[in-house]
């Protein structure tokens, strides 16, 4: 079983891997973050299959905090495109 | 099979520690660079740090990136720097060169078996009472290098303030944000937090025995106390706020009160008797963490920007 | 039983990372940015899901299992919302690509 789950795992992480050619190409900002956003769900699995294949459960709270922040990267982009600045005179 | 999935971490993360030196669009640098985080993650549990593992996903997946994306879009808005001469390219490169040598000096000359206080770590882990050795290591065995540490943090939010300009003191951090009150991402920042509390809670108290600790718990809660502040459901505190310095400094202090109690029940500062080591720990953390939350929250935003409401 | 469960973990993990490998192919050959995202989602949701129940029988828990499963319900929730505001980005033109 081991050596199955850590061929999936090998699998996913290629797979995930190929996906990052649309960090590289873009075009746009959103293009890439989706890239990121793949690779970010395909650690996770990766995560979950490693913690098991090694069978420890303390993993399973990597996995847990990585898919608490998924979010995160896309929530600053969002936020940081978006905002209305006031004209910056502070320098 | 196992060695082919290291083999092909290691690959992807030299290609995208590559593309991030290399790439001319800062934004997709910085994309690659969460990216770089996330296999790194990987990486580290490979190598079996479990806890390094849960410090790169709490730190590199949800503060850093947020920080990077930030300061890119920033950029684009800002006048453009004046182009590189040759003379600061080729200062540049030899300072990289001359580093990269000097790291690969010091990783050749590393002695083979390298020196190791794990063995003795695993024969007093049990007088800490703790179950996690790297707890152990930190709040126990080198105590001193936390404390410090805790401190820098303290240092780098001053640091931060301190670029603030003289009429927005003492102000509120980073610009007002507000998100339509039914929107996508006021629900997000609805949703989220209270789940948050509890793996951040978790993570916390579970570092006694598990991987984890105080700094991944702060590091998780800052995380979502920043998801409401950009989705305008709170705002951060006013830098010249009393509560706010009082837990700043809350902490630290707590540590060294420990500290100082140590001088007098075990005869060294910073000792522990054996027999109050493990509440001992537990009130160093639980006065850390408060503290570590709000620095790690606040670096975000950075100097105050606000002086009005 | 023993035998039926690993059945059952190889179906579901394979499953899972045919998914992933949707989303990827996806990511790199749909035309726009709206329709990358509908492969993504699928990825996000439904390969990180089979993956997850695949593994439930394999953790030797319920309380372990439990836990697969919140990571699995947080990332859908999270995913959700991430692509309706990278949908809104991309719709506003606040993105500077075509």
């Amino acid at each position: 079983m081991a050596e199955f789950l850590t061929g999936a795992a090998c699998f996913i992480l290629l797979v995930v891997a190929v996906g990052l050619v649309r960090l590289l190409r873009g075009p746009g900002d959103a293009d890439r973050l989706m890239a990121v956003q793949l690779l970010g769900t395909g650690s996770i699995a990766l995560v979950l299959l490693i913690g098991v294949v090694s069978a420890s459960p303390a993993l399973i709270d990597v996995a847990l905090t990585l898919a608490l922040l998924a979010a995160f990267a896309g929530v600053a982009l969002v936020r940081a495109s978006t905002t209305r600045r006031p004209p910056d005179n502070s320098q | 099979m196992t060695l082919l999935f290291d083999a092909a971490l290691v690959v992807v993360l030299l290609g995208l520690a590559a593309w991030v030196v290399l790439a001319r669009n800062a934004f997709a640098a910085v994309a690659a660079f969460i990216a770089y985080g996330l296999l790194l993650t990987l990486a580290w549990l490979q190598l079996h740090g479990i806890d390094i593992a849960l410090t790169e996903a709490a730190i590199g997946g949800g503060l850093t990136g947020a920080l990077l994306i930030g300061a890119v879009i920033r950029l684009r808005t800002a006048p453009p720097a004046a182009p590189a001469t040759s003379m600061t390219l080729a200062l540049a490169a030899i300072a990289a060169a001359t580093t990269t040598a000097v790291l690969a000096a010091c990783v050749l000359a590393l002695p083979d078996p390298a020196p190791t206080l794990a063995p003795l770590v695993a024969d007093n882990i049990a007088v800490t009472g703790v179950e996690n050795a790297i707890t152990a290591v930190l709040l126990a065995f080198r105590s001193m290098d936390t404390l410090l540490e805790a401190i820098v943090l303290l240092f780098a939010l001053v640091g931060a303030w301190s670029l603030g300009a003289d009429s927005a003191w003492p102000g509120r951090p980073g610009f007002a944000q507000s998100a339509p009150p039914n929107g996508i991402l006021a629900y997000l920042a609805r949703i989220l937090p209270p789940i948050g509390l509890v793996i951040g809670v978790y993570i916390f108290w579970t570092g006694a025995d598990n991987p984890g600790g105080k700094f991944q718990g702060a590091t998780i809660l800052a995380a979502i106390w920043l998801l409401t502040m950009a989705a305008g459901l709170t705002d951060a505190p006013r830098v010249g706020s009393r509560w706010l310095r009082a837990a700043l400094v809350a902490g630290p202090l707590g540590f060294i009160a420990v500290g100082v109690f140590g001088s007098y029940s075990a005869g060294a500062f910073l000792a522990l008797p054996p027999e109050a080591a493990k509440p001992l720990i537990l009130a160093i953390e639980i006065a850390l963490m408060p503290t570590l939350t709000l620095i790690l929250a606040l670096l975000l935003p950075g100097p105050p920007q606000r002086t009005s409401s | 039983m023993s035998a039926l469960l690993d059945l059952w973990t190889v179906v579901l993990v394979s499953a899972g990372a045919v998914f992933y490998l949707a989303g990827t192919v996806g990511l790199l050959r749909f035309p726009d940015a709206l329709t990358r995202l509908h492969a993504l989602t699928k990825a996000d949701n439904l390969g990180l899901g089979l993956v997850v129940l695949g593994l439930v029988p394999q953790v030797g828990g319920v309380i372990i299992g439990i836990k697969l499963v919140a990571v699995w319900l947080l990332v859908m929730v999270s995913g959700a919302c991430v692509a309706q505001l990278i949908a809104r980005l991309v719709r506003h033109g606040s993105d500077p690509a075509p």
